[in-house]
């Protein structure tokens, strides 16, 4: 190989290590800190566990709510987020891609627009609808916003799922006997089981990472409703200087779940890109 | 279990699916619905089956009207082109669902599910799941899962498409015994004329959405009622040639540029003095002969292996001719054709209506 031709071989990947160097060295920062006393740059002043502290005691004092409750919370609204997205969206995607009702056409047009459209411009508005409810401030109240915000896509993309499996497959079911129900259930939704996989996935991760709104939507940092990326804004004082050694920690226990499902998931999460489910004729 | 359609239609929107279907099937009848794809074949099976609810007319089974009856309460069973298994089922399951639905007690289950599957020759592969199974296999529990219910009607949507030439020759052959030692009517869709011609007590020809024609294959084959019917039904097909058929000294002659031939008076009389008409006339009707009436030069040898197809040229007609394979027939040798005017056929050219069949 010539010169020549080494060096326009190697131009785009020098391009794209330049590109991703920003977020490498993020990333490494983000491992090295949690166990540093103190980061100089990338490079470690002393290597220690006591970050991490918060694990097994209160930070900030013996009254101050532990990590774990908020733990909890965090998971409680990721987990309802994966059900209830994933039930809502797999039994309205049934009806929209199957059956010809009025308003069809313009209901999923509007599924689209719903899911364009700023979810923050709705923030006010929905303050009041959760205070009429009497769910401002609970944790009922985040996750049934978040379980609304993400549904247009749940919904849209459980439809391109059913749209793939075929329809002969349904028919014969409805001759052997089956209500349209039972062919839902026990037909169509095992045909489609790596898509409600990727659904759920897909939710979880969006509950468990959710800032805004349960940051708009709950009162105090660390109280019973507090979710782990409010309850990282108790590291980041203005009284005292941040220790932004332990603010990675946590942000770094927040990642772990994250990392781990996209490691054993990601062919699943990959079929929503794909578009497609497997099964079906 | 008697079958009647009466002005069955079907409208997709503005798209004419079905229209005015009027057919008759008799109990234990073999019934093949022919036609090229998007006839509306399909369509008017998928009414029988009440997947899909006719937009006027009446399906009726034993005189009742069903229109309303949800598929499953017709008591049928139904072969898909795709089979339709049930893909995280095993065969068993597959087998065993209609009758799970009808709340049929467990052990009378298994035993119907058995035996249906020895007839069909996979009961040793109950507990594989269909993605474990070849073509062929698949179709015959698609089959099986059709019968286990014992139901009253079959309908089959192209279920041998899927299959090699080999397993579409041999299934073809069991469908055809299976139907005649069970007797249960039967409604079979193809685009396959070979199939309908072999398999069918009576075929149902359709096109652009209308019934054509039903009668008897050896009817639709020697008598056919419309130029699409005559195109349609026969491989190698049909030649069509516009000539004129006039009567000269009490005899009838079909005429046209470079070709003058006589023509029985029976056939004859029903298409003289109609000004410009289509004569139709099957490949193997056609003979190179020596004292043959019209001169033609041969444009295309096509060898078949028993036969050899030819394709004739003369005066601006072009006539395809089964010829056998020992006459060694070449490209541009000048021949003599005689035709069968026994077998001949005219339509009239406005209605695509036969002139000899039809009133």
């Amino acid at each position: 190989m010539t010169w020549r031709q080494r060096v326009g071989k190697a131009i785009p990947y020098v391009l794209l290590i330049i590109s991703i160097i920003p977020i490498t060295v993020g990333y490494l920062w983000l491992l090295i800190s949690p166990f540093s006393t103190k980061t100089e740059g990338l490079r470690s002043l002393g290597w220690t566990l006591t970050n991490w502290s918060f694990l097994w005691k209160p930070p900030f004092g013996l009254n101050y709510p532990s990590i774990w409750r908020v733990t909890l919370n965090t998971f409680m609204v990721a987990t309802s987020m994966a059900v209830f997205v994933v039930l809502v969206s797999s039994l309205a995607g049934y009806p929209l891609s199957r059956l010809k009702f009025a308003g069809r056409k313009s209901f999923l047009s509007l599924t689209l627009i719903v899911h364009a459209f700023p979810s923050v411009t709705l923030l006010i508005p929905i303050y009041f609808v959760l205070r009429f409810l009497h769910l401002f401030n609970t944790m009922v109240g985040v996750a049934l916003v978040m379980v609304a915000f993400e549904l247009p896509f749940g919904v849209w993309l459980m439809k391109g799922f059913f749209d793939n499996v075929s329809w002969d497959m349904e028919r014969a079911a409805l001759i052997d006997g089956a209500s349209r129900f039972r062919v839902w259930w026990q037909i169509i939704i095992p045909t489609i089981k790596p898509g409600l996989a990727a659904l759920a996935i897909f939710a979880f991760l969006s509950g468990w990472n959710a800032y805004l709104i349960p940051f708009t939507f709950t009162i105090g940092r660390a109280g019973k409703t507090a979710v782990l990326s409010v309850y990282l804004q108790n590291f980041q004082g203005d009284t005292v200087m941040t220790n932004w050694n332990m603010v990675t920690a946590v942000g770094l226990f927040q990642l772990i779940p994250v990392m781990f499902f996209f490691i054993f998931t990601q062919e699943y999460l990959l079929n929503i890109y794909a578009g497609g489910a497997k099964g079906g004729a | 279990m008697k079958v009647t359609l009466e002005r069955l239609t079907k409208h997709f929107g503005k798209v004419v699916a079905a229209e005015d279907i009027d057919l008759d099937i008799g109990d234990g009848e073999f019934v093949a619905l022919l036609g090229p794809s998007g006839c509306g074949k399909t369509t008017t099976l998928l009414m029988i089956a009440g997947i899909y609810k006719p937009t006027s007319g009446f399906v009726k089974f034993d005189g009742g009207v069903v229109n309303h009856l949800p598929p499953k309460d017709r008591n049928i069973g139904m072969v898909f082109q795709s089979y339709a298994l049930y893909p995280h089922m095993t065969v068993f399951d597959n087998l065993t669902f209609p009758l799970k639905l009808k709340k049929t007690p467990k052990e009378e289950m298994a035993q119907r599910a058995q035996r249906v599957a020895d007839m069909m020759g996979i009961g040793h592969l109950m507990d594989r799941k269909p993605a474990q199974l070849s073509g062929g296999q698949q179709q015959r529990v698609a089959l099986g899962r059709a019968l286990v219910k014992e139901p009253d009607m079959l309908l089959f949507d192209e279920p041998l498409s899927n299959l090699d030439a080999r397993l579409r020759l041999s299934m073809r052959g069991e469908i055809k015994r299976l139907q005649m030692d069970l007797g249960i009517t039967s409604i079979y869709v193809t685009h396959d004329q070979v199939e309908a011609m072999t398999m069918a007590d009576r075929i149902a020809v359709m096109n652009e959405g209308l019934l054509q024609a039903c009668a008897t294959p050896d009817d639709l084959y020697d008598r056919p009622e419309t130029l699409f019917v005559a195109g349609f039904i026969g491989n190698p097909p049909m030649n069509f040639t516009d000539v004129e058929v006039v009567r000269e000294n009490g005899d009838y002659h079909a005429r046209r540029e470079a070709f003058d031939v006589l023509v029985p008076a029976e056939r004859g009389e029903k298409a003289a003095g109609k000004g410009s008409v289509i004569l139709g006339i099957r490949p193997e009707d056609v003979t190179l002969q020596e004292e043959g009436d019209v001169e033609a030069e041969i444009y295309i040898v096509e060898p078949l292996g028993r036969d050899d197809l030819l394709d004739c040229r003369f005066g601006g007609a072009a006539v395809r001719v089964l010829a056998d394979p020992k006459l060694r027939t070449r490209i541009g040798d000048h021949v003599r054709l005689a035709f069968n005017m026994h077998k001949v056929q005219f339509f009239d050219p406005q209605t695509e209506k036969s002139l000899l069949w039809t009133d």
